[in-house]
């Protein structure tokens, strides 16, 4: 019954988005108002219909439903609740609906947060996404169905992959949908603004707080992935430059493009054909990654069944969103006048300079990624592509990315000149290679990498703090002065601090971390710089739906006990090979991490890895601060700013003839 | 026309228990990854650990050598430490593997034609970005700013202080 | 103004592509090894331990050289058409069972058939290594001279076995030795 259900409130929903998609599009072109005010109610109706069929499919894990093969294929009896719920968006057709869903409430959103928007506006925003919402939903329903039916029920289901039950990797999907589907906002407002031939600095000012908070969910959902791996996947390693990784960071290297270059159309008017080109661009990007997703066209070990009938129906539907929004552009976009006018030693240089290096490191990892498609298809051999390239160019465009990051924060917008700025800068320079090259000689050995990731570190940090303080070069830094501040100027600051935390845990971790492979019996010891590692023996354990061993491994500096360290060898009963739970000892400024191999010999011998990692949770605080930064400058004045000209208006006509 | 296959029954009657026993040690001895290695110095040992970080592994073929558990990781990065042992150098090592698998085993391929469109690419790209740039912004100095009459001001300020709820 | 319309160019040239990589196989790997000569082993024989084949004792002769494990499903499925390929006499298969058990292999063979004319076993998997072999089952065929001239990998099916490689087969005997 449930199941039906579920499959019901999808085809409602499909309706729902029809009428989203079609009626207020007639509406806009007509000027019928009651078309035009379908959408709303259209949008919400459309949210309302993926809530239910998204319950029902989440009643059908938790209950057991093993009549609808989804939930027979990703999940047994003894599977625990949690993951019987996180189960829901851990193979394809469950996490389609997932996106469908997070689709719904980023248009929910869209209907809720919006009266500032004119109605028309808000119509053809609303239709786009509504149009968004057809192909999927039409996806779900004619090729990956969630709610099939099994004709025989199984009395037991598979399982969800032991990999997959984890809490980590049960909010890294919802999390980085919400961010790359939330791309969609963005792209809508560019749409709906270039058709209506209005692509001005209200369509960015509008534009922006959606574009930051998918944006910061992206952040984190991306953050969360690589943590994960970190800890579940037993090799120390964060981040493998696999393409489905690759199609996360793509949209979130152009949505960090988009976020600065709003911010030079919303405050200076420049930029609008190119904000609204990076604004599709970035959506595409989520689009095209969840086509490399689910096509099978690419080999990852992160892709879902791959079905090569389903990549043509994604394939084709990108053909139609991207293609007619980059016709659109083609069309519409030499008609936009962008009357700023800048110099070429001014903030909108620097942050264009910014755009460019983002946008060129996209496409570079884009091309990267696709490389072995292309090559094939063009006949030249297979060719392989992997961490050693796509690092190169992190560092190569990083660089100098960085370097500017300095710079564009103090230059001012319009004009500038050199001479202002070329002594603070130096100075800044210098100090940041001096205090680059003292942290280098704490290292254990030098390396010419280090050294520039660390003064580039320094530099971002001081620049940054320069920056901040230019605000109170005249005055005093009071509270009240700090009070003033706008939210914004702190975002912008603590999200570059982010960007500083994060390239010192990139660097330090990447140049000194070492690792060991050890045969110990219990009661043995190894030592590793300053620690030693003292092996207690492991003894077999039991678990909800696996056993295994778990071994003890006391960690000890100069005599005294750090860490007791519990690495766990799992069997899942559903599957053969085994899982690692290495266990990890996390510091501020190192992780240990333990991992355990295999039983040797009669005598309670193990085979252990042995990890140290200086630095590494400086990586995912350095991500989470970025997303920080941008949380704070979304709480701006936007929406304060509604209510203040409301206020303005009240007293004006409160009193006649008093100025407004 | 496909002839259905049937599972044999006999196979599991009569092997099911020297197959529990295959597969309970096989559960073991395929979790590869850790393996001790009696390295001669730390610069063989930096070699080794270099060496199975840039080979792919064509099983699971997203991860390389160092990190996959699958059974041919396993034998050729044994392979690659009897190789060091035997005093071969890096090159010899890639190039017994690119005899036998490809390039496509090389996670860093030799620099050819078609692969130097990768790595000079970008270099080119941002080089040329910034040069368009540049000249945008050239131009853009010459042409005159754009500035309100006071009248125009004086409309625009109206417009922006009502609500605006037509287009 | 030309340069707006470079995004939607761009775009295009991009789904060309993936549409023609929905098309290949995407953990296909050409081998290297083929127009080289098959590399030289000498293992011994499943039914005869102590009697050792290489390629070489087959030289002047066109031949298949079939790598399967006893637990392979694609080995299992394509079994049946290995049988009625070899009923035929058209050509000699020669098994290399890769990294598996003697007595798993054995028992396999007593039970499904045994299509090939020798089956050499190579527990250790190191001529597998020497041939490139990363996924089972795949199949070498090797010409008069020793030389590799075609590889399959993946289970074969009558398409691949009447369609391309009897044909080719035909072709490589005309050859001279």
């Amino acid at each position: 019954m449930i199941p039906e259900l579920g499959q019901f409130a999808l085809i409602v929903a499909l309706i729902c988005a029809f009428i989203q998609a079609v009626l207020p599009l007639i509406g806009s072109f007509t000027r019928i108002p009651n078309l035009i005010a379908v959408a709303k109610p259209a949008a919400q109706a459309q949210f309302l219909a993926l809530s239910v069929a998204f319950a029902c499919l989440v009643y059908a894990f938790v209950t057991h439903d093993f009549s609808v093969a989804y939930v027979a294929q990703n999940s047994n009896t003894a599977l625990p609740l949690i993951y019987r719920v996180s189960a829901v968006w851990g193979a394809h057709e469950g996490s389609l609906l997932l996106w469908a869903l997070t689709l719904g409430i980023w248009t929910f959103a869209v209907t809720i947060f919006s009266r500032q928007i004119p109605s028309i506006m808000l119509a053809r925003v609303l239709s786009v996404m509504g149009w968004i919402s057809i192909g999927f939903l039409l996806f779900m329903i004619i090729t990956s169905n969630p709610f099939e039916r099994l004709l025989t029920v199984p009395t037991q289901g598979k399982d969800l992959n032991p990999l997959l039950q984890d809490f980590g990797l049960a909010i890294h999907p919802p999390m980085l949908y919400i961010g790359y589907v939330g791309f969609s906002v963005a792209f809508a407002f560019a749409i709906a603004a270039m058709w209506s031939g209005r692509l001005d600095a209200a369509w960015a000012r509008w534009s922006r707080p959606w574009t930051n908070v998918a944006w910061i969910f992206l952040t984190l959902g991306i953050t969360l992935g690589s943590w994960w791996a970190y800890y579940e996947l037993g090799w120390g390693g964060w981040w493998f430059w696999d393409p489905v990784e690759n199609a996360s960071l793509m949209p979130w290297i152009v949505g960090t493009a988009l976020v600065h270059s709003l911010a030079v159309t919303d405050k200076r008017s420049s930029f609008k054909a190119w904000t609204a080109l990076l604004a599709i661009f970035a959506f595409s990007l989520s689009l095209l990654g969840t086509f490399l997703v689910r096509s099978g066209v690419l080999v990852s070990v992160h892709s879902f069944a791959s079905d090569p009938e389903r990549g043509l129906f994604i394939l084709v539907f990108l053909v139609l969103v991207v293609g007619s929004s980059l016709l659109l552009y083609a069309t519409r976009a030499p008609l936009i006048k962008s009357h700023g006018h800048f110099a070429l030693f001014s903030r909108e240089t620097a942050l264009l300079l910014n755009n460019v290096i983002l946008v060129v490191l996209a496409i570079s990892i884009l091309g990267g990624t696709l490389f072995p498609i292309i090559t094939v298809a063009l006949e030249l051999g297979k060719y392989s592509v992997g961490a050693p390239y796509f690092n190169f160019i992190f560092v190569l465009l990083g660089t100098p990315l960085a370097l500017l990051l300095g710079f564009g924060q103090f230059t001012r917008w319009k004009q500038d000149n050199f001479e202002r700025i070329v002594r603070p800068a130096s100075i800044q320079i210098v100090i940041s290679i001096i205090l680059g090259g003292l942290t280098i000689l704490l290292m254990p050995h030098f390396s010419v990498y280090a050294l520039l990731g660390m003064v580039l570190a320094w530099w971002v940090a001081i620049s940054t703090v320069y920056s901040f303080l230019q605000r109170f070069k005249n005055k005093s830094i009071s509270l009240s002065a700090l009070g003033k501040t706008p939210p914004s100027y702190y975002g912008t600051h603590i999200a570059h601090l982010g960007v500083m935390i994060f390239c010192i845990g990139i660097t330090i971790t990447s140049i000194y971390s070492s690792k060991k492979d050890v045969l110990l019996k219990p009661g043995d010891s190894y030592q590793m710089s300053e620690f030693s590692y003292r092996f207690e023996g492991a003894k077999p354990i039991v678990g909800p739906n696996y056993r295994g061993y778990e071994g003890l491994v006391i960690v000890t500096k100069n005599e005294k006990i750090i860490a007791e360290m519990k690495p766990q060898k799992r069997i899942y009963f559903s599957q053969q090979n085994p899982m690692t739970e290495a266990a990890i000892d996390a510091g501020v400024t190192r992780d240990l991490f333990v991992a355990l191999g295999e039983q040797r010999g009669a005598e309670g011998a193990w085979t252990l890895r042995l990890y140290y990692k200086p630095f590494i949770r400086w990586i995912w605080f350095g991500a989470v601060i970025m997303a920080l930064g941008g949380m704070i400058a979304t709480f701006d004045k936007r929406y304060r700013r509604a209510k203040k000209r409301v206020a303005v208006k009240a007293t004006a006509s409160a009193a006649p003839g008093a100025p407004a | 026309m496909k002839p259905s296959i049937k599972p044999n029954m006999k196979l599991s009657a009569a092997l099911i228990l020297p197959i529990l026993l295959l597969l309970s040690s096989i559960t073991l001895s395929v979790y590869a990854g850790v393996e001790v290695r009696e390295f001669t110095d730390a610069e063989q040992e930096r070699r080794y650990h270099k060496l199975i970080d840039e080979l792919r592994c064509l099983v699971c073929q997203n991860q390389n050598l160092a990190d996959s558990n699958s059974q041919l990781a396993l034998d050729l990065r044994n392979k690659v430490f009897e190789m060091l042992a035997a005093e071969k150098t890096d090159q010899q090592v890639a190039d017994y593997m690119v005899q036998r698998y490809g390039e496509y085993v090389l996670y860093n391929p030799p620099l050819d034609p078609v692969t130097s469109i990768l790595w000079i690419g970008p270099i080119l790209a941002v080089i040329a970005a910034i040069l368009l740039l540049l000249i945008f912004i050239f131009k853009l100095s010459k042409t005159t700013p754009v500035t309100l009459s006071d009248e125009d001001r004086a409309k625009t300020k109206n417009l922006l202080d009502q609500k605006g709820d037509d287009e | 103004m030309l340069k707006y319309i470079v995004p939607l160019v761009l775009f295009v040239v991009l789904i060309v592509f993936l549409a023609i990589g929905l098309q290949n196989d995407p953990r296909y790997i050409p081998s290297p090894l083929i127009a080289k000569v098959a590399p030289a082993f000498s293992l011994p024989r499943l039914y005869a331990p102590d009697a050792k084949f290489g390629p070489d004792l087959l030289k002047g002769k066109v031949w298949l050289l079939n790598a399967w494990t006893s637990d392979c499903r694609g080995c299992r499925a394509e079994h049946p058409y290995l049988l009625e390929l070899a009923s035929q006499d058209i050509v000699s298969l020669v098994g290399l069972n890769y990294r598996d058990s003697n007595q798993l292999a054995k028992s396999l063979l007593d039970q499904t058939g045994n299509p090939y004319r020798i089956v050499v076993t190579d527990n250790s998997g190191s001529v597998g290594i020497d041939y490139g072999i990363y996924a089972v089952p795949e199949t070498f065929l090797i010409d008069r001279k020793g030389v590799i001239r075609y590889k399959y990998i993946g289970p074969l099916g009558p398409d691949e076995i009447y369609g391309t490689l009897v044909p080719l087969i035909k072709r490589l005997k005309q050859e001279p030795a």
